[in-house]
């Protein structure tokens, strides 16, 4: 069995994130509806370049946006976007950001063409720029053929794509998506995981993705708050949490699988059987996987499955349900 | 972001000023007005009274003309500042019906299809929203009042000469400032129903409401208690009576009622006095602030449920 040839050490970069300013910077930001308060004394700093805000039903998501957005007053502590204050510099973050709301949010008879574009244009854009890019912005989401069609006419997955057209069509820097796989089906679904997943790796735009779907999070997301009754109640760094948890794999084998588990016991390996042909190993300082594939090679053992398991969001979502509240 | 490139790209050209992206909204509105065709047609009858204005200006100067048509057209209609009120009365009523067509839906389907986070979601505030609106209105509204009208006035000097001119330039100021308080108030109730009412219908039969049912009421009372104080309520006799000062022509008493015993001998004689003029401008301000605040309250990217 060849062995995979050695990656070479990348030199370490000054990375940029820590000289930025963070995406969203939170201080002590609570909101309240009269005697009710909604968010209370959020603290902290996202700086991913997908960010995923999970909670439960009612539990501040869409207040948090509606916030950063300018909808709402804080009524203590304040929060930043890029290092502007969302009060004070309410104007030169809203040039900056795009979003996409949850409910269906259109102007009236109206082609998309012509929304996106208007749209667009009061984004700042010039006529022609704001027409130019809502053709473009409505090609990108998949929708470059029905562009004439008025939006009353548009099935709800087409309007869901329309709005994440005018939310992107001023190129914004930060979008906010607030629950953008609300009421589609599979498909349509995985159309939109896939948009946010090419925004995100384009490396142009920084996304916040709002939703209950704990599947659509972990698929798009790198960093995520999960709130419960207007407080954090887990911050977690998936790319983070995913490097930590290299240690432990799942193997499926083939072969002597008793020989295996003795050398692999040699090693110093850590591991446990679960069920036939299936492992579970934690690997210890200094011993890498090509180390178990040589190991395989040695005892005649087929690697038919290799992967590296780690907490699935929906552990760290039920985790953060049941314990109590934790700060970033 | 280029079609056939379909990856994400953020802009990086120039941007319009910010002053004037209120006026993004009238330009995109007017597409959809213009598109229909019985708007169209309205829209072109309401030039119809300045086409007359106009010819009886020329008329009032053409003698070879009013020769021909042997009339002494100019005793018949003076052109001085009662010709002016009374086109400025008749194009405000023109202006009321194209508010009521084109004011309502406004607001109304905005609130509707959840539109406004669209809006205030960008570099946009509620403040230029509103401007924006408004402007719909008020552009529309000025091209049929006070900008014919006063250039109206300008053929008007032109014929008679600059010292008719020099002497009646406050009748230009009275058409300008007549139209424009009328369109203002017009395009802010308009909007105010139209962002307390979801339904165009609704909405178009409450801003006739707001304005003929005082109107009832308020002659009503006039006529209950033999008082002019009645006008007080009623949009369209504070804005006659405000017109008529502006122009010169108010006169606080508007009538008289004589009451006549069995042999027709007058016993009793009461002057019917209209509220002082100070009095509707103060009503007409109040209304205005009412608007504003209705829509600083409606006007809102959510409603907060406290």
């Amino acid at each position: 069995m060849a062995l995979p040839a050695a990656v070479p050490e990348e030199p370490i970069k000054a990375q940029p994130a820590l000289i930025e300013p963070p995406v969203i910077d939170l201080h002590g930001l609570s909101v309240s509806f009269g005697r009710r308060q909604i968010l209370k004394n959020l603290r902290g700093d996202l700086r991913g370049k997908a960010i995923g805000l999970l909670g439960p039903n009612g539990a501040g998501k869409t207040t948090l946006i509606h916030t950063l957005l300018g909808f709402h007053q804080p009524s203590g502590g304040t929060a930043q976007i890029f290092g502007m204050d969302i009060t004070e510099d309410a104007k030169q973050i809203k040039s900056l950001i795009g979003y996409m709301p949850e409910r269906d949010s259109f102007i009236a008879k109206m082609s998309a063409v012509h929304f996106v574009r208007l749209m667009g244009e009061l984004s700042g854009l010039p006529p022609e720029a704001a027409l130019e890019r809502a053709h473009e912005a409505l090609f990108y989401v998949g929708l470059g053929e029905a562009r004439y069609r008025r939006l009353d006419t548009y099935s709800l997955g087409m309007k869901q794509l329309a709005k994440l057209a005018q939310a992107i069509v001023h190129g914004p820097k930060l979008i906010f998506l607030d629950e953008p796989t609300n009421g589609l089906d599979p498909p349509a679904r995985l159309r939109m995981i896939k948009l946010i997943r090419e925004i995100r790796d384009s490396g142009q735009a920084h996304i916040v993705l709002s939703s209950h779907l704990l599947v659509d999070v972990e698929e798009c997301c790198d960093e995520i708050l999960i709130l419960r009754d207007g407080q954090i109640a887990v911050y977690c760094n998936l790319e983070e949490e995913r490097k930590s948890n290299r240690k432990f794999l799942m193997l499926e084998t083939r072969g002597d699988q008793e020989k295996f588990v003795k050398a692999l016991a040699k090693l110093g390996c850590e591991y446990a059987l679960s069920g036939a042909n299936r492992l579970k190993i934690v690997l210890q300082e200094g011993v890498d996987v090509r180390d178990l594939y040589r190991l395989a090679d040695q005892e005649q053992v087929q690697l038919r499955r290799l992967s590296y398991k780690r907490d699935s969001l929906e552990d760290i979502f039920l985790k953060a349900m049941e314990n109590g509240y934790g700060g970033l | 972001m280029a079609v056939y490139e379909q990856t994400y790209k953020r802009y990086a050209g120039k941007l319009t000023p910010e002053w004037s992206r209120f006026l993004i909204i009238p330009r995109h509105a007017y597409r959809a007005v213009f598109n229909s065709k019985l708007f169209t047609a309205f829209f072109v009858v309401c030039f119809i009274p300045l086409l007359v204005e106009a010819i009886m200006i020329y008329l009032h100067h053409n003698f070879s003309a009013l020769v021909a048509m042997k009339v002494n057209v100019k005793d018949l209609f003076p052109v001085d500042a009662s010709f002016f009120q009374t086109f400025v009365n008749i194009q405000g009523g023109f202006a009321f019906f194209v508010a009521l067509l084109l004011g309502p839906p406004l607001v109304s389907r905005d609130l509707r299809n959840n539109a406004l986070p669209l809006y205030l979601c960008r570099p946009f505030t509620r403040t230029e929203y509103v401007m924006g609106k408004m402007s719909v209105i008020l552009i529309l509204l000025s091209a049929i009042t006070w900008i014919p009208q006063l250039l109206l006035f300008l053929f008007q000097s032109y014929l008679e000469g600059f010292t008719w001119f020099r002497s009646n330039l406050w009748i230009a100021s009275a058409i300008f400032i007549g139209s424009a308080v009328w369109i203002l108030l017009l395009a802010l109730i308009s909007q105010t129903v139209s962002a307390l009412v979801k339904w165009r219908i609704v909405a178009s039969a409450a801003m006739l409401g707001l304005f003929f049912i005082p109107s009832v009421f308020g002659e009503f009372i006039n006529l209950v208690f033999q008082t002019r104080w009645g006008n007080i309520i009623s949009l369209g006799a504070l804005m006659k009576n405000v017109t008529a000062g502006l122009f010169g022509t108010f006169d606080r008493i508007s009538g008289r009622i004589s009451i006549s015993d069995f042999d027709d001998n007058v016993i009793r004689e009461i002057l019917l006095i209209e509220p002082p003029l100070w009095c509707s401008w103060a009503m007409l301000f109040l209304i205005c602030a009412i608007c504003l605040a209705v829509l600083s309250w409606k006007v809102k990217a959510y409603e907060v449920v406290r």
